[in-house]
C-alpha cells in the first residue's frame, strides 16, 4: 500500500466511522450517468444559478436597495449632481467605482439570461424527447415551477437598478396588478406601500430577489437532482440500451471530471461575455420617473413574448355597474400565460389519459416517432415565437422598414393561424421521416453507385445498413390507439361521452405511425430481389 | 394479419474501441501534455486578471472595433477572469476524454413500484394507524381540525394587511385643482400661451402650493402634455373645444393603457405615440385612440389663463388618469 492510498483508506474509515456510509457512498460513486450533449442543457441551468449565486452576492455588499432619494456625485460625469434613488446611485457606484463592479453586474445579468434561455431549451428536449413520462412526471412538474420563478426572478433583478428602463417595467407590473378584478387597487396599494412608485417597492422585491426566491430555487434544484439521481437517468435509445439499465460513465471520475470541467466553461464563457459584451448599461437611460420614457424600450427575451401578447391585443376594456374590467390587460397579461403554463405543467398527465399508458420509461422517444407530441411542441413554440416577434415589433419595423401596423395584423392573424399550420406540417414531417427510416432499414442505404443489369438496366447498389443502426430505428413502441367505448355494456351512452370523445380522437390522432420496419419484411424484399 | 412479424433484435452494446493514447505511450503523453497547457493557461488568465486590478487606472478607456469605448481595467478583468475559468474547465474536460477510462458500464435499473405485498401492507398499515386515531369516526374533531387549520392559514393575509394603506379614493384624483397654475417640467416656471409656439410641446406639472416638495407619485399622476395647433386643426365637440386655449390643447402624459409616459409626438400627424405598446392617440380628437391596445383616449385637462396671463386649470380632471381598475365607473 502506498502512502496515498493509505491516507485514502483513513480519510473512508474516519467517514464511515461516524456515518455508515461506505456502502452507499460506493454504489453513488460509480453510479453511471449516459452521456450525451443534449444531457448538458439542464446542466447550464444549473451551473448558471451557482454563478448567478455567486456574482449576485458580490453585488449585495455594494448594492443599496432604497428609495430615498440621493445626489449623484460619483464619477460618471454626465449624471453628476443629479437627484436619483439611493439603488440608481449605488448601481451606477458598482458600474464605475468599484473594480470589476461592472464586470460582475455584466456577469449576472448574462447568467440570468443563460440561465433562462438553458431552463427553456433543457425542457424541450425533456418534452419533444419524452423524458417526463412515468416516472419522471414529480421532475416536470419542478422543472415548470423553476421556469415560472425563473421569469419572476429575473424580471424582479433587472428591476432592482431604478433606471427609467426598469422603473418603466415596474409601472407596468403595477398596471397589471391594477387592473386585477374587485381586489386590484388594494393589491397594488399594499404592493406599493400606497401610491405608485412609493418608496418601498425595490426593498421589498430585494428581499425576493435575494433571499426568498433563491431559497425556494435551491430547494426546488435539490429535490430535481436527487430525483434525478434516485430515478437514473433517462437514455436515448441504441445497441444494448434497454428499459431496464443505464449505459454509461461511472461518476468517478470521469462524469466528475466533465460536469466539474463544465462548471468552469460555463463560468468562464459567462465572465468573456461580462467582459467584453455590454448588457443593460444603465448610466445611458437616466434615473426613474414616472413622467419620463425612453424609446424603443425593451425587456429581457424571457419576458418579450407577454410584452408582444399585450401589443398586439385589442383595445377592449367591459365598463358595467360602476366597474371597469380591462380585458385588453387580462387577457395577455394573465390570462394566456395562465392557461398556457397551466396546460404545460399538466401535459404529462393529459398525455398519459389519452394513450392510457401507465407504464415507466426510461428509454427516450425519438421526436419523430410521437409526431403528435412532437407537433403539439412546435404549434406551441410558434405560439410563443409570433408573440416574441411583436414584443419587438418596434425595433423590427425601424431595421426592416415595415409599418407597425403591418406587423401587428400579421401577428394577430398569425397567433391563431400559423400554430395549426405549424402542427400540421411538423406531424407530416414527422411521419416522412418514419417512412425514411423504413426505407432505409428495408432497402440500406443509397450508395451513389450504379451497375448495369443483365437486361442493360442501370440500378444503384443500396448498402445494407449495420444491426446496431437497424435496432435503432426500429426499437420504439407503437402503441394502437385506445379502444373507447362510446356506449356502455348495457347500450346506454357513456356518461362520460364528450371526454370519452375527445380522448378517443385524441388517442386516435396520436397513434397515427408508419410502422416500423421488420426483419420478416426485410427478408421478402431481399427474395423478391433475386 | 396472420403471420406475425419478426422484429430486429438488440445487437447488444458495441464492441468497445481504443482510443490512441489507450495503446500509444507517445499519444498518452502528448494528451497529458495539452491537459498541462491547459492549466497553465488559466493561471496565465489569472495572472492577468490580478495585475489588470491592481496596475491599470479604473479611468482608462479603449476604443475597440465593435465593442466601441470600453474600460480597459473591466475589458481585461474580464478576460483574465474568462481565461481562469475557462481554461480550468477544458483541461478537466480534456483529461476526461482522452486519458480516463472511456469504457462503457452498465448499470441494473428497477422498477420504482413496490412488489404487490408491501403496497398492500402500506395501506393495511395506514388504514391501522389511522383507526388507531379513530379518524373516522370522530367527526366533530375533524372538523374544528378543519376550521381551525382554515383560520391559522388566514393569519398570513391578516399580517400582511399593513403592507400598504387602503386606496380610497387616491386612483380618481391628482394634484390639478381650479385655477392651478401649469408650470414647466424640468424648471417648475409658469408659462404663458406665448411661451409655445404652434407645434410645440411641453410636459407641465401643477404648481406647488408654498414649501410642499413633488414626489414621483404626484409626478406619476399629474404629468401633463400640452400641444398647440392652430385652433381651426381642431375637432372636438363645443365642450371639450372650451377646455382649450387659443389652440393649446392638455392631456394627462400618464398612458390610459399601462401608465407609460407618453412622450412621443408626432408633429406632421399630430399623434401622440406611447413607446410601450404603440398605443396611438390623435390630438385633433380629443386623444382617441387610432392604434394600439389602449382602449381609452388620454383624459383632457381643461385649461384657460387667469388674471396674470398665465395657463391654468379650469377644473381638476374629470375622470381618473392612467390605467383601468376596478373601481373605475367609465
Ligand atoms: C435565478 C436567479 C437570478 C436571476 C435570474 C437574477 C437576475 C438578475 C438581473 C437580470 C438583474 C439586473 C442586473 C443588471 O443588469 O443590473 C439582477 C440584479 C441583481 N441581483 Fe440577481 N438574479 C438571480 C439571483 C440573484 C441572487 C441569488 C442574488 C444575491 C444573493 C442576486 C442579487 C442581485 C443584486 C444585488 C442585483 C442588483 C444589482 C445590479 O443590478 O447591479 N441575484 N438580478
Ligand atoms: S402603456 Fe401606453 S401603450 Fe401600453
Amino acid at each position: 500500500m502506498t502512502n496515498k492510498e493509505r491516507i485514502a483508506g483513513n480519510v473512508a474509515g474516519y467517514v464511515d466511522d461516524r456515518t455508515g456510509a461506505a456502502k452507499w457512498l460506493k454504489k453513488n460513486l460509480t453510479k453511471v450517468f449516459p452521456d450525451h450533449w443534449s444531457f448538458m442543457l439542464g446542466e447550464i441551468a444549473l451551473y448558471s444559478f451557482i454563478i448567478l449565486l455567486l456574482s449576485g452576492t458580490f453585488l449585495t455588499f455594494w448594492f443599496d436597495p432604497s428609495q430615498r432619494d440621493v445626489i449623484y456625485n460619483g464619477s460618471y460625469a454626465p449624471l453628476s449632481h443629479v437627484q436619483m434613488s439611493a439603488a440608481y446611485a449605488s448601481t451606477l457606484h458598482i458600474s464605475f467605482d468599484v473594480r470589476g463592479g461592472l464586470l460582475m453586474r455584466q456577469i449576472h445579468h448574462w447568467a440570468a439570461l443563460i440561465f433562462m434561455t438553458a431552463i427553456v431549451v433543457h425542457l424541450l428536449r425533456v418534452f419533444f424527447t419524452g423524458a417526463f413520462r412515468k416516472p419522471r412526471e414529480f421532475n416536470w412538474l419542478i422543472g415548470v415551477g423553476l421556469l415560472t420563478l425563473g421569469i419572476v426572478e429575473g424580471f424582479l433583478g433587472y428591476s432592482l437598478p431604478d433606471d427609467l428602463l426598469s422603473g418603466t417595467g415596474i409601472r407596468i407590473a403595477e398596471a397589471i396588478i391594477q387592473a386585477i378584478p374587485v381586489v386590484g387597487s388594494y393589491l397594488s396599494f399594499f404592493a406599493f406601500g400606497g401610491p405608485f412608485p412609493g418608496h418601498v417597492f425595490i426593498p421589498r422585491i430585494y428581499m425576493v430577489h435575494i433571499l426568498l426566491l433563491p431559497g425556494i430555487f435551491l430547494a426546488l434544484i435539490t429535490i430535481h437532482l436527487m430525483l434525478v439521481w434516485y430515478q437514473k437517468h433517462t437514455q436515448y435509445p441504441g445497441p444494448g440500451r434497454t428499459e431496464k439499465n443505464v449505459v454509461g460513465y461511472p461518476l468517478m471520475p470521469v462524469y466528475m471530471a466533465k460536469a466539474g470541467g463544465f462548471f468552469f466553461i460555463v463560468f468562464g464563457v459567462t465572465a468573456f461575455l461580462g467582459g467584453v459584451a455590454s448588457i443593460n448599461p444603465i448610466w445611458l437611460y437616466g434615473p426613474y420617473t414616472p413622467g419620463q420614457i425612453s424609446a424603443g424600450s425593451q425587456p429581457d427575451w424571457y419576458m418579450g413574448w407577454l410584452d408582444g401578447l399585450v401589443r398586439m391585443s385589442p383595445p377592449i376594456e367591459t365598463h358595467a355597474f360602476g366597474h371597469t374590467i380591462s380585458w385588453n390587460i387580462l387577457i395577455p397579461g394573465l390570462i394566456i400565460p395562465g392557461i398556457l403554463f397551466t396546460g404545460m405543467a399538466l401535459y404529462p398527465f393529459i398525455e398519459s389519459w389519452i394513450t392510457g399508458d401507465k407504464r415507466e420509461h426510461h428509454l427516450l422517444d425519438r421526436p419523430r416517432n410521437v409526431p403528435n407530441r412532437t407537433a403539439l411542441g412546435i404549434m406551441s413554440l410558434t405560439f410563443m415565437l409570433i408573440s416574441l416577434i411583436n414584443g419587438g415589433n418596434d425595433i423590427i419595423a425601424t431595421h426592416f422598414h415595415l409599418t407597425i401596423n403591418g406587423i401587428m395584423w400579421f401577428t394577430r392573424i398569425g397567433l391563431f393561424t400559423i400554430p395549426p399550420i405549424a402542427f400540421v406540417i411538423t406531424k407530416r414531417i414527422c411521419l416522412s421521416l418514419q417512412r425514411a427510416d423504413r426505407d432505409l432499414v428495408l432497402h440500406g442505404r443509397e450508395t451513389g453507385r450504379l451497375v448495369m443489369t443483365p437486361a442493360g438496366e442501370f440500378i444503384e447498389v443500396h448498402e445494407p445498413i449495420s444491426a446496431a443502426k437497424a435496432w435503432t430505428l426500429t426499437q420504439h413502441l407503437q402503441d394502437p390507439a385506445l379502444a373507447i367505448e362510446n356506449v356502455d355494456e348495457h347500450g346506454v351512452r357513456n356518461p362520460a361521452g364528450i371526454k370519452g370523445r375527445i380522448r378517443a380522437r385524441w388517442s386516435v390522432a396520436n397513434a397515427e405511425q408508419i410502422p416500423a420496419a421488420t426483419v420478416t419484411e426485410r427478408k421478402e424484399l431481399e427474395d423478391g430481389h433475386h | 394479419m396472420n403471420h406475425e412479424f419478426e422484429k430486429f433484435s438488440d445487437p447488444g452494446l458495441p464492441e468497445h474501441v481504443h482510443r490512441n493514447a489507450d495503446v500509444d505511450p507517445i499519444a498518452e503523453k502528448r494528451a497529458e501534455q495539452q491537459v498541462a497547457i491547459l492549466f497553465v493557461l488559466s493561471a496565465l488568465g489569472t495572472i492577468l486578471l490580478i495585475g489588470s486590478y491592481i496596475f491599470i487606472k479604473p479611468s482608462s478607456f479603449i476604443y475597440l472595433p465593435v465593442l466601441g469605448d470600453t474600460n480597459t481595467q473591466q475589458l481585461l478583468l474580464g478576460v483574465g477572469m474568462a481565461m481562469s475559468l475557462f481554461f480550468i474547465g477544458m483541461g478537466a474536460v480534456q483529461w476526461a476524454r482522452k486519458l480516463m477510462s472511456d469504457t462503457e458500464v452498465i448499470a441494473e435499473r428497477h422498477e420504482f413500484r413496490s412488489p404487490d405485498e408491501d403496497r398492500a401492507d402500506f395501506v393495511a398499515t395506514v388504514k391501522e394507524q389511522a383507526a388507531l386515531a379513530d379518524v373516522g369516526r370522530r367527526t366533530l374533531i375533524k372538523r374544528s381540525l378543519g376550521l381551525a387549520l382554515g383560520l391559522a392559514g388566514l393569519s398570513p393575509l391578516i399580517l400582511l394587511r399593513d403592507l400598504g394603506p387602503l386606496p380610497k379614493k387616491e386612483f380618481d384624483t391628482t394634484d390639478w385643482k381650479k385655477g392651478t397654475r401649469l408650470v414647466t417640467d424640468p424648471g417648475d416656471r409658469p408659462i404663458k400661451p406665448s411661451d409655445l409656439e404652434v407645434g410645440a410641446v411641453a410636459q407641465v406639472l401643477p404648481e406647488l402650493s408654498g414649501g410642499t416638495v413633488r414626489s414621483l407619485e404626484n409626478i406619476g399622476k399629474d404629468a401633463v402634455l400640452l400641444i398647440r395647433l392652430r385652433p381651426e386643426e381642431f375637432n372636438l365637440d363645443t365642450e371639450r373645444l372650451s377646455w382649450t386655449h387659443e389652440g393649446i390643447i392638455a392631456f394627462s402624459k400618464i398612458c390610459s393603457h399601462m401608465g407609460c409616459a407618453v412622450a412621443l409626438y408626432e408633429q406632421q400627424t399630430k399623434h401622440l405615440l406611447c413607446p410601450c405598446h404603440q398605443s396611438t392617440f390623435d390630438v385633433t380628437r380629443a386623444a382617441k385612440v387610432i392604434f394600439g391596445p389602449a382602449a381609452r383616449p388620454l383624459p383632457q385637462l381643461a385649461i384657460t389663463i387667469d388674471a396674470d396671463g398665465y395657463l391654468v386649470a379650469q377644473q381638476p380632471f374629470t375622470e381618473p388618469v392612467g390605467p383601468s381598475f376596478w373601481e373605475r365607473s367609465s
